[in-house]
């Protein structure tokens, strides 16, 4: 992975991150305590303002710093979410792994750190379908994986909406909570596709 | 080396942090060693691990310290702070699962009698449904 797509990586997740921070914190405010697109914004342009000595990193290192970034700066939960997604994909390719391997080591960080698997409206809701596509697409040319991607990141997110919440904030709310998407599952959405973005116009 | 187990008070208001410190420091005295923190990095509401493992670090003696969280973020966000910590350091300090106000209290009352870690946590933990 070169430094150029790091930075692309970087660039295309602070932006998106950005752009739909509103969306992102009115969805919180629904479900949550409302702080979610305030919170990954300021995470995600700290990582963006430190973006080229990251890029400047190797790959798994890149990954990692920008893991702990978004913990000391996100504020929430997401912070230590989002961060040990990236901490665990840096050390996985840091030890060689290859890219599902990688991802499947940052989301069994993520259930550990939230003590949640999938079915509970969480991120984890997005970030397990789209593994198995991507386990399920290794040796598929890069135009038919990024679709394929695509469409479980929008599937799998749709899918959170009459999900009743068990974990996070929006558990308190009980039945309250269905009919609404899960904040983070609509940011992991956004995020999958910034990554499929970055990707296609590199491939 | 404080001698009887230190408390640190984590919210994500710095508000509600500091009242819940005023309160022990009221109610327990001054021998128990208070820490809190509370809002995020930018100031609003919201934790920093940074910011817990400093105020861990202020009050961590040789019994260890007793970390009472508000809600999910916080809890999170002390995880990562003790994962900070040397294993050491780390191996003394443990999360609550106890109501912020009450639990700190309870904790810190159970701290000045010089009740070990485990003893401090599990009265505070009896305040949990």
């Amino acid at each position: 992975m070169s430094q150029a797509l790091i930075a692309a990586l970087i660039d295309a997740a602070a932006a998106t991150i950005v752009a739909n921070a509103e969306e992102l914190t009115a969805l919180d405010q629904a479900i949550g305590d409302g702080d979610h697109g305030i919170n990954l914004k300021r995470g995600f342009e700290a990582v963006a303002a430190e973006r080229d000595a990251f890029a400047a990193a190797d790959v798994g290192d890149a990954f990692a710093k920008a893991g702990m970034k978004l913990v000391s700066t996100v504020g929430g939960a997401s912070g230590p979410l989002y961060g040990s997604l990236l901490m665990g994909i840096g050390k996985a390719l840091k030890g060689g792994a290859g890219l599902e391997a990688a991802v499947a080591d940052g989301i069994a960080l993520v259930k550990k750190r939230g003590k949640s698997d999938t079915g509970a409206k969480t991120m984890l809701d997005v970030l397990v379908p789209v593994l198995t596509v991507l386990e399920q697409t290794a040796g598929a040319a890069p135009a038919e994986r990024v679709a394929a991607l695509r469409q479980a990141a929008d599937e799998a997110r749709e899918a959170t909406k009459p999900m009743l919440a068990t974990r996070g904030r929006a558990s308190f709310l009980g039945e309250r909570s269905i009919g609404h998407y899960d904040p983070g599952a609509t940011s992991t959405r956004l995020l999958v596709h910034a990554a499929c973005d970055v990707w296609e116009a590199q491939a | 080396m404080s001698e009887v187990v230190g408390i640190v008070v984590v919210s994500h208001s710095p508000l509600v942090a500091q009242g819940t410190a005023d309160m022990v420091r009221q109610m327990v005295g001054d021998e128990v060693p208070v820490a809190f923190t509370g809002g995020d990095p930018a100031g609003g509401l919201g934790t920093s691990p940074d910011a817990i493992k400093t105020a861990i670090e202020t009050v961590l003696g040789a019994k260890g310290v007793a970390v009472m969280v508000d809600l999910g973020g916080a809890e999170m966000n002390a995880e990562m702070a003790i994962e900070m910590l040397e294993d050491d350091a780390a191996s003394r300090v443990r999360i609550c699962n106890a109501p912020l106000v009450e639990g700190a209290v309870i904790a810190a009352t159970e701290a000045s009698g010089g009740a070990s870690l485990e003893d401090v946590c599990a009265t505070a933990e009896e305040l949990s449904p």
